[in-house]
């Protein structure tokens, strides 16, 4: 047996031998630790070799300034040869506010812009309820940076200060408590609608008197009737409101107190504000629907259950452009005659529909990842079915699958560019094909889809890293 | 002193319909009917409606009268003479061409690049995430048209290929076999100089083909039972790999031989290349765009199977001696699979899907023909939408369950 | 235990070398995390390694079947040497069993073809035959019954004595136990525990990084106290337990013994 052993002096730690660490070994263990990696190292320094060799120069010899598609290639034969080739990045400066905004009044430009800054304000609440800190440091670069583009844009100065004081008011309400950004977050969507299409404030008031119209209904009547009675009353109560009344409320409204502003027409919206318009605002009304249909799917009642599936699996099984088809060619059947929806509302409503599937099948693998110890919890404490749901059960759920709903949201935003095919101008196929319409830039294709594509590229990269970030804090946390 | 009392008779009251728990959920399922039935009929009275107003009925008879337009990319016969149910099979046809096709180049393709995503090699394995986060981030529809555009703008003239003063501009690649012009990739077409008759309308050929061809797979699992067998008994594993190969290919190609199998190449005669099959640009755009699109989802599909699987299974293998390469096949591979088929089945699903997309690219797949050029040459709309998304879901359908049937097989079993 | 206690004093002790580590020392990129190893261990011989978390014990017995490397220094295991050279490692990989905290049983396998998959595909022994050791080994292990079952279907302690039984089947000279208790819950500890004992009993040489001291005192002829990667201490059980001559030596085991 070996004899005891007592270490008087603990060793320091020394520095690893040389041949094992820093770069030499680095490049030992990761480039060439055999053959086969000798090899495909070999191969990919050459593919990435011949790529750039034939990318560079075309980007290199960007011309930036000229005034159409002819003259810049003039240009490039002046300055480096009849032979070179090289990007013609004139177009973008010269339409950049067409892929951007589409055909929108650049008087209004200020309009997109406030929407889109808010639409950070109203997430707030959503992803950092418990982070004030995290608020400030997404929102004060985003005003700062907001008011900045709002000069930029030739704002009206009364325009300006409104946007500067309510920006900064969200900004001291949300660093001091995230939660009461809420109103924000539920009056958005129809502060939205009113200021990028314009017209009679009235016309929104009314769309959101229904809503308030549904809530009353259902306070008076749910404790009477049970959760899903009162809702069903709810909806009908609001249905008739829509239907009905608000056409006459708006119009005697208008006359009583008008107050409107400049309206915009829908065949002018396209581009990127497109894209986001469509996009956010379906996934924003599809969350709640994916919700009661993850729940329906969840439910042993077998009505309940059957209409989820079967929702859920024709959606699913369908491509999204026979919904965009649907959109543009049927809906109108399904709706009375009299009733004429907007084109992009009609999308937006299809679209919505598509997400809730998507939404739908993402939430389910959240209630999934809840321990059934949390539903068992909610029933010994007597809570019934809504209040279990509502205050312990979807709290939980949601947010465990907001990764999830960030990457539908994701896949939706780069589906938005389908859009072009029925008629609307989506910043790729839409606005590429007017401006090549144009005389002066007839046959340039490269630097449109490249710029279009490092925007998609840009954003959903974004999202994405975002959406890995929160899958990850959310591991940690759920431990 | 005790009193027996008889238990409370159960009396019925309206009230319970909410509120007791047998009843409850009935009632709620008959409110949901009746409002759901409401609103259905709603609907129905609309399109009733509407069509009335338009002058228009519910009819698919249109199906079968003359389609009078050409298919260029045509699987089956097809002339504008046939009925437009002809063109839709055509358009079907298509769509699966392009589905096949591009599930097992994006498989192959994704396979390669996941496990090279997780090499030790650095620059292999971040030129790979740059492959995927390019594909991921960019919509599908920008990726078939650049290629689209790559192989009909940048591709040269059929005129480019004859040598003027000796030299060509351009030049056929695989020894003289292809030639890819900006009107189209003419590639040799397979031919049979002494094919086996037809009996009726069946392709007896390709189906001789296949035949055999599943006969050689049967005799070739039944060679790896018996190298199996022989390992349980004796603890030694034949040399298998030269029997499957030989059974697997020499049937086949002495059939073919037979049947006089030769490649027609394409010849350029006049202004263009004649012989050969002809793909347009549109079916190889749609293709190509598609493989690669779905290869980076694959990828990472493989890269996430793969590291779902805990360290300490291969740990656990290298420590009882299993080498790297049995490892794989035996422990990480299995479990890896388990993790792995379910989303990429989903991926074949969304790959079926996205061949709509043709219509970026105007390629005559099933949306092509029934939702475009049938339904605007016709006004048909209700009919061939409903009919277009009853196909689609009835494949979807299809794969969903094949999806369920794998998963319920596979399933590891727990307490 | 003071029957095993007089058990274990007349173990016999060979005096072949198992395994033999001189001047060993390992780096994790620039972290030093074992400084200057030196270890003799004698077949037959049960060694326990002990130390707070992040002292690297785990380590230590990881580079002795080659699931680490080291950069400097010599192992030597029954032997051979284990240096880069592939032959070498599977030859140390076939004498040394390894058991793991997390069992680590292949979940897609049943028990029976967990215990039979790597004596038929590295030892290339008949199936027949594998499986009669296998029941032998599943015999001692005290789960016999549990051979067709599949590892999720069995409880902690069950699936540890499996992981030792699929270790024993490759007939192993060492076995290494990187904490095998610390994933089980306290009521299965004991069966464990036990199982090891008993292996113990029958003269497998063994290294135990393990937290439970009772089985130290049990069974060990030596225990190691190990801190910032280095041997502190080691001793025989007893004086290690009641005469702990380092400050911390005695930290730690106010530490754990406190309780």
């Amino acid at each position: 047996m070996a004899d005891p052993f007592i270490r008087t002096q603990m060793l320091p730690p020394m520095a690893p031998p040389v041949r094992t660490s820093g770069s030499i070994a680095w490049i030992r263990a990761n480039l060439i630790s055999s053959w086969l990696n000798a090899i495909l190292t070999v191969l990919a320094i050459f593919a990435v070799y011949q790529f750039v060799m034939l990318a560079l120069p075309w980007l290199l010899h960007g011309v930036w300034y000229a005034g159409s598609l002819g003259e810049c290639r003039d240009i490039i034969a002046q300055n480096f040869g009849p032979d070179a080739g090289g990007a013609c990045w004139a177009v973008i400066r010269a339409r950049w506010h067409q892929f951007i905004f589409g055909f929108y009044p650049p008087e209004l430009w200020y309009r997109p812009i406030i929407c889109f800054a808010l639409m950070f304000v109203a997430l707030m609440p959503v992803l950092y309820s418990d982070d004030p800190r995290n608020v400030g440091r997404v929102l004060i670069p985003l005003v700062l940076l907001t008011l900045l583009v709002l000069v930029a844009a030739g704002t009206p100065a009364p325009v300006f200060v409104i946007a500067g004081l309510g920006l900064t008011g969200c900004l001291w309400v949300g660093m001091r408590r995230p939660l009461g950004l809420l109103p924000v977050t539920l009056l958005y969507p129809f502060f939205t609608v009113w200021m990028l299409w314009g017209g009679s404030v009235w016309g929104v008031a009314t769309a959101l008197f229904g809503f308030v119209v549904l809530w009353a209904v259902y306070r008076l009547t749910s404790q009477r009737i049970g959760v899903v009675l009162a809702t069903s009353a709810g909806v009908i109560a609001a249905a008739v409101w829509w239907l009905v009344i608000a056409g006459y409320a708006v119009d005697s409204l208008q006359a009583v107190l008008p107050f409107a502003i400049t309206s915009v027409d829908s065949d002018k919206f396209g581009g990127f504000m497109l894209a986001f318009v469509i996009g956010v605002s379906s996934i924003s009304i599809s969350l709640p629907i994916g919700i009661l249909l993850a729940l329906g799917r969840q439910s042993n009642m077998p009505l309940i259950h059957g209409i989820s599936v079967g929702f859920i699996e024709f959606v699913r099984g369908v491509p999204l452009i026979t919904m965009l088809f649907t959109a543009s060619l049927l809906l109108q059947y399904f709706l009375p005659p009299q009733v004429q929806f907007d084109l992009i509302l009609r999308v937006v409503i299809l679209v919505t529909l598509f997400s809730a599937a998507y939404n739908a099948e993402v939430i389910r693998g959240g209630l999934a990842a809840l321990p059934k110890g949390q539903y068992e919890a909610a029933d010994a404490l007597g809570l019934d079915y809504w209040q279990a749901q509502r205050l312990i059960i979807m709290p939980q759920a949601l947010k465990v699958s907001i990764p999830g709903i960030v990457n539908t949201f994701i896949g939706l935003f780069k589906d938005t560019t389908l859009v072009s095919f029925v008629g609307l101008m989506d910043p790729l196929r839409g606005v590429t094909a007017i401006v090549r319409a144009d005389i002066k830039w007839k046959g340039i294709y490269w630097e449109p889809y490249l710029f279009v594509g490092a925007i998609f590229f840009l954003a959903c990269y974004g999202m994405s890293r975002y959406a890995l970030y929160l899958e990850r804090k959310l591991k940690t946390d759920h431990r | 002193m005790a009193i027996a009392t008889d238990a409370p008779k159960p009396v019925f009251r309206l009230s319970q319909l909410i509120y007791d728990t047998r009843y409850r959920s009935y009632t709620i399922q008959v409110v949901v009917l009746i409002l759901g039935l409401l609103f259905v009929s709603w609907l129905a009275n609309n399109v009733i409606e509407n069509l009335a107003r338009k002058g228009k009925d519910i009819d698919f008879g249109f199906l079968w009268s003359r389609a009078g337009y050409d298919l260029a990319q045509h699987l089956i016969p097809y002339t504008n003479d046939d009925t437009h149910f002809r063109a839709m099979l055509v358009g079907l046809t298509n769509t699966l061409v392009v589905a096949i096709f591009g599930c097992i180049i994006s498989t192959v393709l994704g396979v390669m690049i996941g496990v090279l995503r997780l090499s030790s090699n650095w620059i292999v394995s971040r030129l790979m995430s740059v492959y995927v986060e390019m594909f991921r981030n960019v919509p599908l529809v920008l990726w078939i048209i650049l290629v689209y555009v790559v192989f009909s703008e940048v591709a040269p003239q059929p005129k480019d290929f004859k040598p003027v003063d000796g030299v060509a501009k351009a030049s056929m690649m695989f020894w003289d076999s292809f030639a890819i012009t900006n009107r189209g990739t003419n590639i040799p077409a397979p031919m049979l100089s002494r094919p086996l008759p037809d009996i009726g309308w069946m392709p007896t050929s390709f189906l001789a083909v296949l035949i055999l061809l599943g006969a050689s797979f049967w005799v070739n699992n039944s060679i790896r039972r018996r190298a199996a067998a022989v390992q349980e008994a004796t603890g030694i594993r034949p040399t298998t790999w030269w029997k499957s190969l030989a059974v697997l290919v020499l049937p086949t190609l002495v059939l073919l031989v037979a049947m006089g199998f030769n490649l027609e190449y394409p010849v350029l005669k006049g202004f263009d290349f004649q012989g050969g099959i002809r793909l347009s640009h549109a079916f190889t755009a749609l293709t190509l765009a598609l493989s690669l699109y779905y290869a980076a989802v694959t990828a990472e599909i493989v890269r996430g199977g793969i590291q779902a699987i805990s360290r300490g299974q291969s740990e656990a293998a290298f420590a009882l001696g299993l080498r790297p390469g049995r490892t794989m096949s035996l422990v990480i591979l299995p479990q890896a699979l388990r993790v792995i088929i379910p989303p990429q089945i989903s991926n074949y699903l969304s790959l079926t899907k996205d061949t709509s997309l043709g219509i970026a690219v105007s390629y005559l797949d099933l949306r092509g023909t029934l939702g475009g050029i049938t339904l605007n040459q016709t006004g048909r709309e209700l009919e061939c939408m409903v009919l277009m998304m009853a196909i689609y879901l009835t494949i979807s359908l299809l794969i969903s369950s094949a999806l369920n049937f794998y998963n319920s097989t596979v399933k590891l079993k727990e307490r | 235990m003071a029957n095993a206690a007089a058990q274990n004093a007349a173990m016999e002790v060979s005096d072949e070398v198992a395994v033999q580590i001189t001047g060993m020392n390992k780096w994790f990129g620039t972290f030093h995390v074992l400084r200057d190893i030196d270890i003799t261990v004698q077949k037959g011989e049960r060694i326990v390694i002990c130390g707070p978390s992040g002292s690297g014990k785990s380590t230590l017995i990881r580079c002795i079947n080659r699931l680490e490397e080291h950069q400097q220094g010599k192992i030597v295991v029954d032997g051979t040497e284990l240096t880069n050279d592939l032959k070498n490692i599977d030859k140390v990989r076939s004498e040394v069993g390894m058991v793991f905290q997390h069992f680590n049983l292949f979940p897609h396998l049943t028990i029976m073809e967990n215990l039979t998959l790597a004596p038929i595909w590295v030892r290339k022994v008949p199936r027949r035959e594998a499986e009669e050791t296998a029941m032998y080994f599943l015999h001692k292990v005290k789960i016999p019954e549990q051979a067709h079952k599949y590892p999720g279907q069995l409880s902690g302690g069950q699936q540890q004595r499996v992981a030792i039984a699929r270790s024993l089947c490759m007939k192993p000279r060492i076995m290494l136990f990187d904490e095998p208790t610390s994933a089980l819950d306290p009521e299965m500890i004991k069966e464990v525990l036990d199982t090891m004992i008993e292996l113990a009993q029958d003269g497998m040489t063994m290294l135990c990084v393990t937290h439970e001291m009772g089985f130290a005192q049990a069974v060990a002829n030596r225990v190691i106290f190990m801190d910032q990667g280095q041997i502190v201490e080691q001793n025989e059980p007893k004086e290690f337990f009641n005469n702990p001559k380092s400050d911390r030596t005695k930290l730690f085991l106010s530490q754990i013994l406190g309780h």
